[in-house]
């Protein structure tokens, strides 16, 4: 994906693999220098606090290391449920499908 | 209201979590739960059912299937030995953690069910109960 790295989530996560994902694609970042991340949740159905927070957490991370986050896909029914967990995910960036995430995360490359 | 089936298994390592998870899915769907009544209710399981593992050093989760006139719902039973609550209110603040989480895993849970009920104290495990009507 050029100068972006995707993330599929495909399978119901434990927390162990949750973090492990987010050492892993901390590496990948450095590796490949790539400028932005798309992490596409569209096939989980539920988000809880600990993946919430993995979410912040690569979002975060990928800031401090030049590269931009966008989490897309994300289900009405998780979205409402979010909500009233009480997460919002804070500066994390959202698009509603792939499409328009590459094209944020575009735009947000090119303001850096 | 009757209790038309029941069951429990083990949450004690953090793949029980994974396991209590799809068991919920399964129970709500059998309950002709709507999606987003599943998901919360799937979502406040798993941030129950992580507690009992991290917090109480491992428990059960019960569940019975409801059935009250025309309505189904789903009871869970969250329990462990583990060391208690001490601080009720504090622990059931939004953003209060003993642990290293976000602290919304027992307020949020609440929010996500229609009924939610909390025994515990100092040396004496906890005990979380939670209704769903599908």
């Amino acid at each position: 994906m050029g100068e972006f790295l995707l993330v599929t989530i495909q399978v119901d996560m434990h927390d162990q693999l949750a973090l492990t994902l987010q050492d892993d694609l901390a590496e990948r970042i450095r590796k490949t220098s790539a400028r932005g991340v798309l992490i596409d949740i569209s096939a989980l159905e539920i988000v809880d606090s600990f993946i919430g927070r993995m979410i912040s957490t690569i979002s975060g991370l990928s800031t401090i290391m030049d590269a931009r986050t966008v989490l897309v896909g994300m289900q009405p029914a998780v979205a409402i449920t979010l909500v009233e967990l009480g997460l919002t995910l804070p500066g994390v960036a959202t698009a509603l499908n792939v499409e328009r995430g590459m094209a944020l995360l575009r735009d947000r490359v090119r303001e850096t | 209201m009757n209790v038309r089936e029941s069951g429990t298994q083990p949450v004690i390592l953090e793949q029980d979590v994974v396991v209590a998870r799809q068991t919920v899915r399964k129970l709500a769907l059998q309950c002709r739960m709507s999606l987003v009544n599943q998901t919360k209710l799937i979502t406040a399981a798993s941030e129950l059912a992580r507690n009992a593992v991290i917090y109480g050093g491992g428990g059960d989760m019960d569940w019975e299937f409801l059935e009250d006139g025309a309505r189904n719902g789903l009871r869970l039973v969250f329990r462990d030995t583990g060391p208690g609550i001490p601080d009720m209110k504090q622990a059931m603040t939004d953003g209060w953690t003993s642990g290293n989480g976000l602290g919304l895993g027992l307020s949020g849970a609440r929010r996500l069910v229609d009924a939610f009920d909390i025994d515990s104290g100092p040396g004496r495990g906890t005990r979380i109960t939670i209704t769903k009507w599908a």
